[in-house]
């Protein structure tokens, strides 16, 4: 009963082959058993998914479902707010923390009549691209246990790929979501900024953060995002236009659509299988119509280092309230409050916590701020332009989510190799354009490999359909990690 | 090149405690991500605006409408020490 | 004033004042923005700063900052944001405050202030938004205190800071600016001016510099002023205390002092060994404000006339002296009341008369909410004056009534009647009274035909007595002399 689809589940409780309370409980048992040895967890919500699958339960027997997540059991990030359910981000400091509120995007899912089975690992405030960073335990890849699942959201792939949720959520500052999508070979998909609301998303990065789904195929990705998106007048960055019916804009084809293949994300020192599998992919989609076409986004190189200064900037601000004083955790027996807050921050967070708040904060600080962060917001805005001369070409760009598939637990230890995994995602986000990974091949060693389609901004319908066109036209999903 | 002092500075402005293996750990660290960082000094960016915000909206506002507040004892249920109806803090002493 | 006056020293002095807008609800958040309630029972995850919450501006706080710069001549940016400002303290639950920076809403402006019966105008740097910090309440003293306790109810409250420049030459100017700037805010209807509670509040940049210097000295900022007069002390104890160091050859240092009103002293907060460094950068929760021309216009169309206009148009419109004009231009109910009663009594200065002498012997000027309620409509003032007026009471018994009025929020002419206050002004049951009178006190009479005046005084006093205060005292006059010079 697990390993469905959603849209496939949905059908299946529509036929009343099967109820909501019957694949939670499938889920659940799968999660009690196996999850032990992936860590995709870090709460499980049993007796609320029960009661929710419940009364899913009823709605489908009496015929009126809420739609088409109703029954689904899904699994949120730890970065996600939950009423009265802990939401730690991965961190000891907020190790207790319990939300007297939901985020919008939770609430929304509730109101569609998912049922959370519970919160997933992640990287530390979503700091990291291995899951390693968590302050609780690693997440292990469900296709090599002994490697990484990507991050930060790396509980949420691993929970799709591994069947421990029928689909998840996870947030994507600078890759989190796309990078693990591709490691685990799901499909994740990165909003355009400002199409889902943040309010609860606890911020990292706020000028970069978005909440997005990691699904089994693409139409799930369009269900789950469709459920999510929209206007949000407690977030003053979301965007009040219309929500696309994304799962009905899937088909037709790649026909006509122009594909850009910017030449920058093809670069020395790649993962030859990556860039083999992609190009691959790019014929299939000339072959299904569409015309491709060489680009050029020359800022590409810089995206990196734009990031890792405007992203630690936003989270030493964004962090700064994690003092000890309000909630979360508190060190005893200092003898004044800077002490207290000192000694707290450096027991509640991790290295690379640390390591972004320090550099953030310099980057910010009188005699850098210029250098630094003033820098970087122009190359920002040159990184922006990029993209934008690139869409008067064509309809979407294709190239790799990643430069490699997934590393072994412990291979980068030193930071800025971690931070280089992410130079294909990086630049999309600094521009707020949507993207999506799908599996595109597996390497020799029987891991997933990620395709990404970049799309303007508010065009996640045109990736959909493109990614869906591509999947379709491949067997790819056919395959499936083991387990158990 | 950031110097040691630039850290125990930047570690005071952030509230960390960092011991001295830690501390010059950071240094090191530090150094090597802003020597990787500052490639951005030979892009050109005269007349560059800045971006602050990936979407280009504005006057974004709510109307003054008061809305009911939180129960008192939701809003001090995360409270690490607290003294009845208020947050309780060690001796504030000036930096 | 012998600290500033007689010296070879030039004071320096610049205000910085923070005031809380009259917003229903916070600046970021739906919580109400009012005053006083049980600790922490007045906020939410937003302005808490609970992980993952959203600021939201609070379109109302903006228009009342517009509404201030205008009429302080302000420029009003077309482009405006806000901005984060960093510095750690528990009365901040975020840890940083959302403020404005580089783009504030409105720069250079002017406040005209009165001082030594001549007036200054006073230039105003900058005008901006952000948001209040929750309040701190220590066990003991602050230095002595072993723990803090933190009270967030005002934490979010919206606070509009507007920055002078060095334009004020004294501490009674200093005091005379704030006062001009109270009085604008009260009657703007941006905030209740109310120093007390912390509604405004002041801080002051002072230097000193040689007469003729055109460098401006080392400053030294004072924080915790929040009265007129402690403005006035504070300064003063502090440009002597500037003066002396410098006299003596020793260097002023630049830090922060507070100001302590129960020892009368200014002293040194802990010294900056560490510099604050605010970190500013733009505010990416929020997107950037452009302050449409259509909207700054329909706000300058609903501006009040101010204080200062208003005063002199008093003098010139009414024919009042400047001292009732100062006095009924406190705050904009009672000018309002004022006018008001002069549409119902058109003698301006009977009714400043009264309103000054009885309306406020009872109510303060400058409490709004006060004068705006009070018992005694300006209509109901109109028709007190309008008895006297006719001869129906006397004055003095007018003094009575309005206290009757004030107490019962009867009308005059009710009162009058309930109460037989009518003046006797029937000749005739007068003439009979002045006769009693007479006939009992031919004394009186006799002391009249030897020339003594007062005599007759005293008679009136009689008939007066004898109708309870009820008599026209004109008549009686006329009766009384007609009667003596026939005798």
């Amino acid at each position: 009963m697990t390993g469905l689809t959603i849209h496939e589940l949905g059908a299946a409780y529509r036929r009343g082959e099967t109820t909501p309370t019957q694949v939670v409980a499938a889920y659940l048992a799968r999660i009690e058993r196996l999850d032990a040895r992936v860590g995709a967890y870090l709460t499980v919500t049993r007796e609320a998914a029960l009661r929710a699958a419940a009364a899913a339960d009823a709605r489908h027997r009496a015929g009126t479902p809420l739609g088409p997540l109703d029954g689904v059991p899904l699994a949120v990030k730890d970065v996600l707010c939950t009423r009265g359910v802990r939401t730690t981000c991965g961190s000891k400091i907020l190790e207790r923390f319990v939300p007297p509120y939901d985020a919008t995007a939770v609430e929304r899912l509730a109101a569609a009549g998912a049922v959370l089975l519970g919160k997933t690992n992640m990287d530390e405030f979503a700091m990291g691209s291995s899951t390693e960073h968590s302050a609780f335990r690693p997440t292990k890849n469900p296709w090599d246990l002994a490697r990484v699942p990507g991050g930060s959201s790396g509980g949420s792939a691993a929970a799709v790929a591994g069947d421990l949720a029928a689909g998840a959520f996870g947030t994507d500052t600078g890759g989190s979501v796309r990078q693990p999508a591709a490691f685990c070979g799901v499909v994740g998909l990165k909003p355009t900024y400002g199409r889902v609301s943040r309010y609860g998303l606890v911020a990292f990065a706020s000028s970069l953060d978005q909440i997005g789904p990691l699904g089994q195929d693409v139409r799930d990705a369009a269900l789950l995002l469709g459920a999510v998106a929209g206007h949000d007048p407690r977030d003053a960055t979301s965007v009040d236009a219309p929500v696309p019916d994304y799962a009905a804009a899937l088909d037709g084809g790649v026909r006509g659509l122009r594909v850009g293949v910017p030449r920058e994300y093809f670069i020395e020192g790649m993962d030859p299988e990556v860039g083999r599998a992609v190009r691959e992919a790019v014929e299939t989609l000339r072959g299904l119509g569409a015309t491709v076409e060489d680009v050029s986004l020359p800022t590409t190189d810089y995206g990196i280092a734009v990031y890792y200064v405007i992203a630690p900037a936003e989270a030493s601000s964004n962090l700064a309230r994690y003092d000890g004083v309000k909630y979360g955790l508190r060190v005893g027996g200092a003898k004044d409050l800077i002490e207290m807050s000192s000694r707290t921050r450096a027991a509640g967070f991790g290295a690379e916590v640390k390591r972004r708040i320090m550099l953030g904060t310099y980057a910010l600080s009188a005699g850098y701020h210029d250098a630094y962060y003033g820098r970087a917001q122009k190359v920002r805005t040159l990184v922006r332009r990029d993209f934008a001369r690139a869409f008067e070409r064509v309809d979407l760009l294709v190239g790799p989510t990643t430069p490699n598939v997934a590393f072994r637990l412990g291979e980068k230890e030193d930071p800025l190799a971690m931070y280089l995994n992410d130079v294909f995602t990086v630049p999309t986000s600094l521009a707020g354009l949507p993207a999506v990974s799908v599996r595109c091949g597996f390497s020799a060693a029987g891991l997933p490999i990620g395709l990404q389609l970049i799309g303007r901004a508010f065009d996640e319908p045109t990736i959909l359909r493109a990614a869906h066109a591509y999947e379709r036209a491949t067997s790819w999903l056919a395959r499936r990690p083991s387990l158990a | 090149m950031i110097s040691r002092d630039d850290v125990v500075q930047v570690a005071r402005l952030a509230r960390l405690e960092l011991s001295e293996a830690e501390l010059e750990r950071m240094r090191r660290q530090l150094d090597g991500i802003l020597a990787y960082i500052d490639q951005l000094k030979a892009l050109d960016v005269a007349g560059v605006e800045p971006t602050s915000h990936a979407v280009p909206l504005t006057n974004v506002m709510r109307e003054d409408e008061a809305a009911p507040c939180w129960p008192q004892e939701e809003m001090l249920a995360n409270a690490p020490d607290r003294a009845g109806e208020l947050f309780r803090v060690p001796r504030i002493i000036e930096d | 004033m012998s600290a500033t006056v007689g010296t070879g020293w030039e004071v320096v002095i610049g205000l910085e004042v923070h005031a809380q807008l009259l917003t229903r609800s916070k600046m970021f958040c739906g919580c109400p923005a009012a005053f006083g309630a049980a600790p922490n029972s007045r906020t939410c995850p937003v302005c808490q700063g609970m992980p993952g919450v959203l600021p939201v501006v609070n379109r109302r706080a903006i228009e009342l900052a517009i509404r201030t710069a205008l009429a302080f001549d302000c420029r009003v940016n077309e482009a405006c944001r806000f901005a984060r400002k960093h510095y750690y303290y528990p009365d901040m639950p975020k840890n940083f405050q959302i403020s404005q920076y580089e783009e504030p809403l409105a720069e250079e402006g002017v406040l005209e202030i009165d001082a030594e019966g001549a007036s200054r105008p006073i230039g105003i740097q900058r005008l901006h938004l952000e948001e209040d910090v929750g309040k701190l309440v220590h066990e003991g003293t602050l230095e002595t205190a072993r723990a803090s306790l933190v009270d967030y109810n005002r934490s979010g409250v919206p606070l509009m800071e507007t920055v002078s420049k060095p334009d004020l030459r004294s501490p009674e100017e200093a005091a005379a600016y704030l006062k001009s700037f109270r009085a604008v805010l009260v009657y703007l209807g941006v905030c209740d001016g109310n120093m007390e509670e912390g509604s405004l509040r002041c801080d002051a940049n002072v230097s000193l510099r040689p007469r003729g210097a055109t460098e401006l000295g080392t400053k030294v900022e004072i924080k915790n002023l929040n009265s007129f007069r402690n403005v006035q002390h504070a300064l003063e104890f502090e440009v002597t205390r500037q003066r002396r160091a410098l006299e003596a050859g020793e260097r002023v240092a630049q830090e922060t002092r507070l100001w302590d009103a129960d020892r009368a002293l200014t002293r040194s907060m802990r010294s900056k060994e560490f510099a604050h460094d605010y970190r500013y950068f733009p505010e990416p929760d929020l997107v950037p404000l452009t302050i449409a021309r259509a909207w700054v216009e329909e706000i300058r169309a609903g501006l009040p006339e101010l204080p200062r206009r208003r005063r002199q148009r008093f003098v010139a419109q009414h024919g009042l002296p400047p001292y009732d004009a100062e006095v009924l231009t406190q705050s904009r109910a009672l000018a309002d009341y004022f006018e008001a009663a002069v549409r119902e009594f058109p003698q301006p200065k009977t009714v400043s008369n009264w309103v000054m002498s009885e309306l406020l012997r009872v109510l303060p000027a400058d409490d709004e909410r006060a004068i705006q309620g009070a018992p005694i409509t300006p209509a109901r003032l109109g028709g007190l004056l309008a008895l006297i007026e006719d001869g129906t009471i006397s004055g003095k018994i007018a003094k009575d009534v309005f206290e009757k009025m004030f107490r019962t929020g009867d009308d005059a002419r009710a009162i009058v009647a309930r109460e037989g206050l009518t003046q006797v002004a029937d000749e005739g049951a007068l003439a009979a009274i002045v006769d009693q009178v007479m006939a009992r006190n031919p004394k009186a009479i006799e002391d009249y035909k030897k020339g003594k005046t007062a005599a007759a005084k005293a008679l009136v006093g009689q008939v007066m007595k004898a109708t309870g205060g009820k008599a026209n005292p004109g008549i009686v006059n006329r009766l009384l002399e007609e009667k003596l010079s026939k005798t």
